[in-house]
């Protein structure tokens, strides 16, 4: 059997967001781009799964523009065989909803059993493709798991839940997983992974070529706004002679000023 | 795409070179990103916040680093496939050496291990040596060590007493001495040992730690590098089997000069990539840091440094990785015969010797200025080891001394460049002979530049060039072989050599960043290129003045001065503003700015 592992390209935490202008959308010239960290787990547990004879290959899949390959030359490098890009400009700001119907069509022409993926993307934290995506695969959906194991044909997954306890299910394949942290220690791509990962099978279709005219989006992101750059602290100087007159200042600032009184 | 010329080493010095022959770290591959970006992870994830027990010795630890290491390849790039490793281009060893650049101690035994402990077995091993020992060297199972120097014989490195005698039956050498300052000897499994066989051939040889009459001495008690170890490296009677002779005996020199040169390369790079991380460093602490009610980052006097530190961290990029492109233009050129063996590879990077040691000069000069404006930066903080630039100052200041000192660099660059004139193979002395009859004529007024934005510094790096040959000419000219008595004249004629090229690397960057992304694209590029020039142009002129005076007197001296004077005429730009610009940017991204 054959599983499929989604691979979203996101920005890395640490690149500096900067909104355009016309608040349209961020720009994208200081971005560094990296494979979704949460996208990193599932690559593991695929090859991990792999590597003890319970999968025959391992397949990257992503919808993006043509950037978005790196993410997945990222997951061949840490050793996923082969790899499909669904690749258009609109998947730039695309939503879940048409991610998920590209993914679904370019999944047709896949042979595959399982799927595990990230239990979200860190830029947008939608969380909503891989339930989209169970929906219109038809297949059953087993959400944030930490622990996972494959038998013959179902997996066992264990979910972190409220109060450190643990849920425990079972799902038939064919299934979709969605990752959590602590899955796994997600593997560096490795120098001779990094070299072998140019000769590996890489598919690029266009919308049409599985069979997509255009895709309908179910919501539509209208706006951005980035946080209010934190205010600068205030210091109240004096020695411990004036200190109660210092104290009734503070209060009457946060009562006032700050209304957190 | 048309081929490559591949430039003789030195050629910078009486020519020029087209922007597109020249590698830049713009032009990193996929791979080679993934390769930094792997070896940055590993260094954030494994190493940084394991700095305390890797500095206390744990060196059983750093032994667990080590083998990670090994098993993502870090350790084989420089290692051929059939020998475990993976055979890859020395741009791809470039950005390995450049991320590991900050990863402290471990750097250390990283580049010592990748570097001279490995090396003379890549270039000077047989086949069976090779085999037997190369994966186990890739992979990390075993470290490496070099022992070359001794108690007396540091810079005079071909002066060890440490002896070889053969065995009556022929088939050992007993080793008999003592080297000194061995990196990696603490833990090492293998050591590449120079002694003279007969107290005459100076030989390398392979020796296993475990041999027989080996030991190591006490801990050296040092300023930096604490979770590196360094030891002495004890022989007495060790019995090493004839067949661990390393390439000839009496070939020593060849290993031992050869495995320097990539040495001082490779050290130029962990430097740099340790330079810009203090900029990174430095700024993120001076956004976050508020001294009269402002981030200490507004103040014009720390903008200058982060500027400053920003250039020439740059610079000393450039100069790295142009070195590493100009390696493997070359290497591509042997066939595939020659390609499989390590001394055709060696020779091909002998060619490069002088920018070799001007990588290490630079890269190593580079660092320890990055590292003192960063505790500057910090203040008091910076002198107290909860922040991490106090013991980056300390780490950064051996990299001045070992690997040749710098001053033993300097005297080198001169040296090779006259021998290379001398055996033809660079024509220092027609270049010299055409300049005195271009300067007779020569007026900086006549000269029209196009209206291109990196016009002037063209212009004025190619003015240089032209004052470090004159300048040097005179003084070969004056002490013709005596020269190499005049040290305070060599290292004049190196600091030229040096800021020629430095100055070269960076606008060649600049230039093709200008070709490919336009002005606006290419703006701190062009930024960092005039900021530079502006400030060496003055200094070229000062050195070029120095020498002269002294080896010239009277109208002939007066003349010279006068035409270093017209060569050096240049007019000032308003480098505040546009430092002001590169700082400003820097501030935005809280990082070193100009890498991708
Ligand atoms: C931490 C550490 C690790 C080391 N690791 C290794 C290792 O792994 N293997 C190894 O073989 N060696 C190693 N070394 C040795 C290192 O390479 C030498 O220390 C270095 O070559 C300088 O030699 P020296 O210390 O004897 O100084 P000296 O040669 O005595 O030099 C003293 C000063 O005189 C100057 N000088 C010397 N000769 C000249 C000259 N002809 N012209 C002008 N100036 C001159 C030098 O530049 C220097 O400033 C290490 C050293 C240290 C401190």
């Amino acid at each position: 059997m054959n599983i499929v592992v989604l691979c979203k390209q996101v920005p890395d935490t640490e690149s500096k967001i900067k909104l355009l202008d016309d608040q349209s959308g961020f720009a994208e010239a200081d971005i560094k781009w990296v494979l979704n960290p949460y996208d990193e787990f599932a690559v593991e547990e695929a090859l991990k799964l792999r590597e003890a004879g319970k999968a025959e290959k391992v397949i990257a899949v992503a919808a993006g523009p043509k950037r978005a390959e790196d993410a997945l030359i990222t997951a061949l490098a840490m050793g996923a065989d082969e790899a499909v890009l669904v690749e258009d400009d609109l998947f730039n700001w695309a939503e879940a909803y048409q991610v998920a119907q590209a993914l679904a069509a370019a999944l047709k022409e896949v042979d595959f059993q399982l799927i595990i993926c990230g239990k979200q993307a860190v830029d947008d934290d939608s969380a909503a493709v891989p339930g989209m995506l169970a929906e219109l695969t038809n297949i059953g959906q087993m959400t944030v798991v930490s622990k996972m194991e494959l038998n013959d044909d179902t997996v066992t997954g264990w979910r972190d839940v409220e109060g450190g306890a643990q849920e425990v299910l079972e799902g038939k394949l064919p299934l979709i997983v969605t990752a959590n942290r602590g899955l796994n220690e997600p593997r560096y791509a490795s120098l001779p992974g990094i070299m072998k990962a140019k000769r590996k099978p890489f598919k690029r279709v266009g919308l049409a070529d599985i069979g997509l005219s255009s895709l309908e989006p179910k919501t539509k992101v209208v706006g951005w706004s980035l946080p209010e750059p934190r205010a600068e602290g205030k210091m109240f100087e004096g020695n411990s002679d004036d200190l109660p007159q210092r104290v009734s200042e503070v209060v009457k600032l946060l009562v006032d000023e700050a209304k957190v009184l | 795409m048309s081929k490559k010329r591949i430039y003789v080493g030195g050629e910078w010095l009486i020519g020029s070179t087209d922007p597109a022959d020249v590698f830049t770290p713009e032009d990193f591959s996929k791979e080679h990103e993934m390769i930094y970006e792997t070896t940055m992870d590993f260094v954030r994830n494994e190493i940084m916040p394991q700095m305390e027990r890797i500095e206390s010795k744990d060196f059983e630890f750093s032994r667990e680093i080590h083998r990670k290491a090994g098993e993502l390849g870090l350790l084989g790039t420089d290692v051929p496939e059939e020998y475990g490793g993976m055979g890859l281009d020395k741009v791809s060893t470039t950005a390995v050496g450049d991320a590991m650049g900050r990863a402290g101690s471990y750097a250390v035994t990283h580049a010592a291990h990748t570097g001279i402990g490995t090396l003379p077995l890549v270039y000077f091993g047989n086949e069976e040596q090779k085999k037997a020992l190369l994966p186990k060297l890739a992979s990390g199972e075993w470290v490496g060590a070099y022992c070359l120097t001794e108690a007396g014989a540091g810079s005079d490195a071909l002066s060890g007493v440490t002896r070889a005698m053969l065995s009556k039956d022929g088939k050992h050498y007993l080793l008999n001495g003592e080297k000194m300052f061995i990196t990696n000897a603490g833990f090492a499994d293998l050591f590449c040992v120079y002694a003279k066989v007969d107290d005459e051939h100076f030989t390398g040889f392979i020796v296993p730690a475990d041999t027989e009459g080996v030991s190591t001495g006490a801990e050296e008690k040092k300023m930096g590098g604490h979770g590196s170890s360094t030891r002495p490296v004890i022989l007495e009677d060790a019995k090493v089997p004839v067949k661990n002779v390393l390439f000839e005996v009496g070939k020593g020199h060849k290993i031992a000069f050869n495995v320097l040169n990539l040495g001082r390369w490779k050290l130029g790079a962990s430097c740099t990539g340790g330079a810009k991380q203090c900029v990174s460093e430095a700024v993120k602490y001076a956004v976050g840091r508020t001294q009269f009610n402002k981030p200490i980052s507004s103040f014009g006097v720390i903008q200058n440094k982060l500027a400053t530190m920003t250039v020439r961290a740059y610079i000393s990029d450039s100069i790295q990785y142009r070195l590493a492109g100009l390696f493997d233009d070359k290497l591509d050129t042997l066939d595939g015969h020659a390609k499989k063996e390590g001394m055709e590879n060696a020779k091909a990077i002998e060619e490069y010797a002088v920018e070799c040691s001007i990588s290490k000069i630079y890269g190593s000069e580079t660092l320890d200025y990055c590292v003192d404006e960063w505790v500057q930066i910090l203040g008091g903080y910076g002198y107290c080891s909860e922040y991490p630039a106090e013991r980056s100052y300390r780490d950064a200041r051996i990299n001045r001394i070992w690997e040749g000192t710098n001053e033993i660099n300097r005297m080198l660059i001169p040296g090779t460049l006259l021998k290379r004139a001398l055996q033809g193979r660079l024509d220092l002395l027609g270049a010299a002979g055409k300049l005195t009859q271009e300067l007779v004529g020569f007026s900086p007024l006549g000269v029209e530049l196009p209206d291109t934005p990196l016009a002037v510094q063209e212009q004025m790096v190619a003015q240089c060039k032209k004052i470090g040959l004159m300048t040097a000419g005179v003084a070969v000219q004056k002490f013709q072989q005596k020269l190499i008595d005049e040290q305070e004249v060599l290292e004049l004629i190196a600091d030229l050599a040096i800021e020629i090229f430095a100055m070269e690397s960076g606008l060649l960057r600049a230039q093709k960043q200008l070709d490919k992304n336009g002005e606006e694209g290419a703006k701190y590029h062009i930024a960092a290129v005039k900021v530079y020039v502006d400030d060496t142009v003055p200094k070229i002129e000062k050195w070029a003045k120095q020498l002269l005076a002294y080896v010239e007197q009277g109208d002939t001296l007066r003349t010279q001065l006068a035409a270093v004077k017209k060569l050096a005429r240049y007019q000032p730009i308003d480098a505040i503003s546009l430092k002001r610009e590169i700082a400003e940017r820097a501030i935005e991204l809280e990082a070193y700015p100009l890498f991708f």
